[in-house]
C-alpha cells in the first residue's frame, strides 16, 4: 500500500494563500502567479494544479480529469471530498493535460441566466512566460499584456474564439506548468 | 482572537463556497454571482456581503482598511473593524494608501487606489433593475439579453421631467460595455473612480445573496444620453477643515437658524491633508468659526 | 471650531454594558436560569428553534435569555452560531406516521381511527388572566400519560386517499434542494418552498394565511389532521450502511385539506397544504401549510391574484432574520447618500425656480 500524499500543511492558511494568487490571476490576466504549497504533489498534477483544487474543490463540485491527471482521483477524493464527473459537461472544474483538452465547447458554458455556472478548465501546459508573443487585452489589462503559452493543441486558439460569440456564456482557463499559473478569463482577447 | 471560530470567522468549506463565486464574479465583470450567503453575527442589511467578501480573501498579511460613509470612526465601520480584529490578527490601518483590503460603505476612498488593492463593497440591492421590475426570474431574463429598455425609457423619463437624471447615489453604470451594474449607494460622486481603476472592485450582497466584482482597468461607464451628459455634483464650498475644493463634503448644520458648514466625507483624506499643513480656505473659516 | 465626531468604539462599549444591565433587570429579582426558561417558556423556545432552524433547547433558551425576551432577536442569535456548524450528516426524512403524538386533532371528521386527542392546548380555555399563577405555586396535575406510537392511528387524508378523493402526493427519492447551501432561485420547487416557510416568520406566514381565508386567493381549506409529537431521527453512516437513530425532536404536522374544483388537466378532488415546525408550533404550521397550497397555484393552473400565490414575494420576504436587518439597517449613518439627495432636491428646485421665473 503506498501512502496517500499529503494536502496543505497548513490548510486555512495555504488555502488563502492559493486563493489570493488565483484571484489576482483572473482579475490580471496575463499575470504570472506562483505557488509554493502543497509541499507533496499527488500523482498526475502540478503544484499550481495541485493547490487550486485543494483551494477550491470540495463535495459540492464534479470533477473531470483528462486520462494523464486521472491518477490524483484518490487523492482529489481523500482531501477535497470531490466527486469525480463521467464528462467535461458535468464538471465545475476540469484538470487536464493540454494535450488531452477536449474540444472546449465540450466544457460546461454556463446558460445566459446563469453563466457563472461554467466549468473552470486548469489546463497543464509544458511552460508558461511573460513577454511573449500572445497578445491579451480585455478587463484587467491596462493595455496590453505579452505571453507565451507553450503545447497548446492546434486548433485551441480557434475554439477559444468561437466562444467570445457566446458571452456570457463561456470557458475560464487556468493554464498551470508546475508551481506557475496563468488565467484568461472568457472576457480576455488573444491575438498573435 | 476568540475562541472557537475559524480564522476570520467562515468555516472553510463556507470560504471555498464564496471563493469560487469571486473567481466566476470578476470572469464575468458586472455579473452578479449567486451565492449561498451565511448568517454572520451582525444583521443582514449591515454589511455582511461585504464582511463574507472580505472574510473569504483576508490573509494574515493583509492591512485592512474599514470605512463608512467615508470615515473610519462611524460605529458600524468600528463594529466591523473589531469583527476581524477578534477573529484574525491582521493589522489595519485608517491610511488608504496602507491598505491591502478596504472593505466600505457607500464611498469610494478620495486618495487614488493603486494596483494591488482590493476594494470590498457592501451592497444592500444589487440589482440595478429591481425598483422597475421586482421579479428576479424578469431581471435575470433582462441580464441574460442585455435587454436594459426599462432602465434607458426611466432615464429618459426623468430628463423630460426634471431636465436632468435624477439619481444622486447608486447611480447605475454598465461594466465593460456589457452588464448593467449598481455600484452601491456610493454617491455619483464616486462613479468616475469605479472606471479603469487599477484596483479590483468586489460587491457583496449577503441578504440579496449576491456577489459581483469590476476587475483592475475595466470600462465602467455611467449612463447618461448625448446630450445630457453625466456630471458628478459639485460644492460651492471647501472643506472647513482642511479646505479641499475636490472632495465629497458632508453638510453640518451648525445651529438651529441653519447655519452650516462642509466637511470632508472621507475621513483620512482630511486628516492627511491637515497634517500636510492645509487648512480652511479663509471665507470658509468663518463660517466654521 | 467644528471637531469632527470621534469616539465610535468607546461609545459602542458603553452601549454594550448598559445592554448588559439592562437585560439582567432588577439585581433584587433571581436571575433566569436556562432550566427555567427551556422547562416553562417552552413555546418561546420552540418558535426560536423552528425559525433559527436548530433544534437545541438549551442554546435557545439561552438565545432567549440573551435577547432580553425579543424572539427574533434570539432567531437571529441561533442562526448565527448554527451557520458556524459542520454538517456531519443528513438525516433520513422523519417518519410523522411513527410520531408518539401528544396531540392530535382532525377536524374533517367527527370521530377517526386513533380517536381525537386534545392533549395540553390552548383552545378552549377561557383567556381571563389568572391571577392564582401570579401568586405563584398553582398547580393542576394529570396522571402522566406516556407518549406512544398509536397503533391504529391512519392520516385523515389517508382515508381521503383510499377513496381516491385527495391527489397523490408526488413520490422522489431525489436529494431536496438545500436553502442553506444554495442560493434561491426562482421558480422554486415545492420542498424549497416548505424549507423556506418551515423557517419563516410566523407573524408574517399568519397574516399571508390569513389573507387566503379572506377572499385573496381562497383555498377552502380544512384542517385535516393536525398532530403534535415526537419523532425520532435517523442517519445512515457511510461505514454502517444502515439507519441508526440518533434522537428524537418534537414537531407539529399540519395537513391541510383543500376544494379543488379541478383543471382541464385534473378532475375535481381534495388537494393538499402542507406544514411541518420543530417543537409545538401550531398556529405556525397551519399558516404554513395555508401558504404552502396557495404557492401550489402554478402546478394546479389556478390564475395568480393575490400576494399568498406569488412565491417571489413571499419567499423573498419570510425570513425574519433578513427582514429585521434590512429594516433596521436604517439607523446606520446615511450621511452621504442624503447629501447627494439633497444636493438633487435643492438643483430641480433651484431649476424649478429658474424656469418658473422665465
Amino acid at each position: 500500500m503506498i501512502a496517500m500524499q499529503a494536502g496543505f500543511a497548513n490548510p486555512v492558511d495555504d488555502a488563502q494563500a492559493a486563493f489570493r494568487a488565483v484571484l489576482d490571476a483572473i482579475a490580471r490576466p496575463g499575470r504570472l502567479a506562483h505557488f509554493a504549497a502543497p509541499a507533496e504533489l499527488p500523482p498526475g498534477l502540478g503544484r499550481a494544479a495541485a493547490a487550486l483544487a485543494l483551494t477550491l474543490v470540495d463535495m459540492d463540485t464534479a470533477v473531470w480529469l483528462s486520462p494523464a491527471c486521472a491518477p490524483s482521483a484518490d487523492w482529489l477524493r481523500f482531501h477535497c471530498s470531490a466527486r469525480v464527473a463521467a464528462s467535461p459537461s458535468a464538471a465545475r472544474f476540469a484538470f487536464a493535460n493540454a494535450a488531452e483538452c477536449p474540444p472546449l465547447a465540450n466544457f460546461d458554458l454556463g446558460t445566459n441566466e446563469y453563466p457563472d455556472q461554467s466549468t473552470t478548465l486548469v489546463l497543464e501546459v509544458p511552460s508558461l512566460a511573460s513577454g511573449g508573443s500572445l497578445a491579451l487585452r480585455g478587463p484587467g489589462i491596462e493595455t496590453v499584456e505579452h505571453v507565451g503559452i507553450a503545447g497548446l493543441p492546434a486548433g485551441f486558439w480557434g475554439q477559444r474564439d468561437m466562444l467570445h460569440e457566446l458571452f456570457p456564456r463561456g470557458l475560464d482557463v487556468v493554464f498551470v506548468a508546475g508551481d506557475v499559473a496563468l488565467a484568461l478569463p472568457r472576457t480576455t482577447r488573444v491575438e498573435g | 482572537m476568540i475562541e472557537g471560530y475559524n480564522f476570520a470567522y467562515l468555516d472553510e468549506q463556507t470560504k471555498r463556497m464564496i471563493r469560487r463565486a469571486l473567481l466566476k464574479a470578476v470572469a464575468i465583470p458586472g455579473y452578479q454571482v449567486p451565492f449561498a450567503s451565511r448568517e454572520m453575527p451582525l444583521p443582514y442589511g449591515w454589511g455582511t456581503g461585504g464582511i463574507q467578501v472580505t472574510a473569504a480573501i483576508v490573509g494574515r498579511s493583509d492591512v485592512l482598511k474599514v470605512i463608512d460613509q467615508g470615515a473610519d470612526d462611524t460605529t458600524n465601520a468600528v463594529s466591523i473593524r473589531r469583527l476581524f480584529a477578534n477573529t484574525t490578527d491582521v493589522a489595519t490601518t485608517e491610511r488608504t494608501q496602507d491598505a491591502t483590503i478596504i472593505q466600505t460603505r457607500h464611498r469610494i476612498p478620495e486618495t487614488p487606489l493603486r494596483e494591488g488593492q482590493i476594494m470590498v463593497f457592501q451592497v444592500p440591492i444589487p440589482e440595478p433593475l429591481r425598483w422597475l421590475e421586482p421579479r428576479e426570474a424578469e431581471t435575470r431574463r433582462m441580464h441574460a439579453h442585455a435587454d436594459y429598455s426599462v432602465m434607458h425609457v426611466k432615464l429618459y423619463e426623468d430628463v423630460a421631467r426634471y431636465g436632468h437624471i435624477a439619481t444622486g447615489y447608486d447611480y447605475p453604470v454598465v461594466v465593460d460595455g456589457r452588464y448593467l451594474m449598481k455600484p452601491s449607494p456610493i454617491p455619483k460622486f464616486d462613479n468616475p473612480k469605479l472606471d479603469r481603476s487599477p484596483a479590483l472592485m468586489l460587491f457583496g450582497a449577503g441578504r440579496e445573496k449576491r456577489i459581483y466584482a469590476v476587475p483592475p482597468y475595466t470600462a465602467v461607464r455611467s449612463l447618461d444620453f448625448e446630450d445630457h451628459p453625466f456630471r458628478i455634483e459639485k460644492w460651492d464650498e471647501s472643506c472647513a477643515l482642511c479646505g479641499a475644493t475636490d472632495s465629497f463634503l458632508d453638510e453640518i448644520v451648525v445651529d438651529d437658524r441653519n447655519k452650516r458648514m462642509f466637511v470632508c466625507s472621507d475621513s483620512d483624506y482630511c486628516q492627511t491633508r491637515r497634517a500636510h499643513g492645509h487648512g480652511p480656505a479663509t471665507d470658509s473659516q468663518e463660517a466654521a468659526e | 471650531m467644528y471637531v469632527a465626531v470621534k469616539g465610535g468604539a468607546k461609545a459602542i462599549e458603553a452601549s454594550h454594558a448598559l445592554l448588559d444591565q439592562a437585560r439582567r433587570g432588577d439585581p433584587a429579582t433571581p436571575e433566569l436560569a436556562l432550566a427555567q426558561i427551556a422547562s416553562q417558556l417552552t413555546l418561546s423556545v420552540d418558535r426560536v428553534m423552528a425559525e433559527g432552524s436548530l433544534y437545541d433547547r438549551e442554546l435557545a433558551a439561552l438565545a432567549v435569555k440573551q435577547a432580553r425576551g425579543d424572539l427574533v432577536e434570539a432567531i437571529f442569535l441561533l442562526r448565527a452560531y448554527r451557520t458556524t456548524l459542520p454538517r456531519l450528516a443528513e438525516s433520513l426524512p422523519v417518519d410523522t406516521d411513527a410520531m408518539r403524538p401528544i396531540r392530535r386533532i382532525s377536524a374533517a371528521y367527527k370521530d377517526l381511527p386513533g380517536g381525537q386527542m386534545l392533549g395540553p392546548t390552548f383552545d378552549y380555555t377561557h383567556r381571563l388572566l389568572d391571577f392564582a399563577l401570579a401568586a405563584e405555586g398553582k398547580r393542576k396535575t394529570v396522571e402522566p400519560v406516556a407518549a406512544e406510537p398509536q397503533a391504529d392511528c391512519p392520516r385523515a387524508l389517508d382515508i381521503l386517499d383510499r377513496e381516491g378523493l385527495i391527489e397523490k402526493v408526488a413520490e422522489s427519492d431525489a436529494s431536496p434542494p438545500d436553502l442553506t447551501r444554495d442560493p434561491l432561485q426562482f421558480p422554486a420547487e415545492r420542498a424549497l418552498r416548505l424549507q423556506n416557510l418551515a423557517r419563516g416568520d410566523e407573524g408574517f406566514l399568519l397574516a399571508l394565511g390569513y389573507s387566503t381565508q379572506r377572499g385573496y386567493s381562497s383555498t377552502h381549506p380544512f384542517a385535516g389532521e393536525i398532530r403534535i409529537g415526537d419523532v425520532d431521527v435517523e442517519i445512515v453512516p457511510e461505514e454502517l450502511g444502515f439507519a441508526v437513530c440518533i434522537g428524537e425532536i418534537r414537531v407539529t404536522e399540519c395537513e391541510m385539506i383543500n376544494q379543488f374544483q379541478g383543471s382541464r388537466d385534473l378532475p375535481a378532488q381534495f388537494t393538499r397544504g402542507y406544514g411541518l415546525v420543530f417543537g409545538e408550533g401550531e398556529r405556525k404550521a397551519m399558516a404554513m401549510a395555508l401558504v404552502d397550497r396557495s404557492l401550489r397555484a402554478g402546478e394546479l393552473g389556478e390564475e395568480r391574484t393575490s400576494p399568498a400565490q406569488d412565491e417571489e414575494f413571499v419567499l423573498s420576504h419570510a425570513d425574519n432574520v433578513e427582514a429585521s436587518g434590512f429594516v433596521q439597517h436604517l439607523k446606520l449613518p446615511h450621511y452621504v447618500d442624503f447629501q447627494s439627495e439633497l444636493n438633487l432636491i435643492r438643483r430641480i428646485r433651484a431649476d424649478q425656480t429658474r424656469e418658473a421665473a422665465e
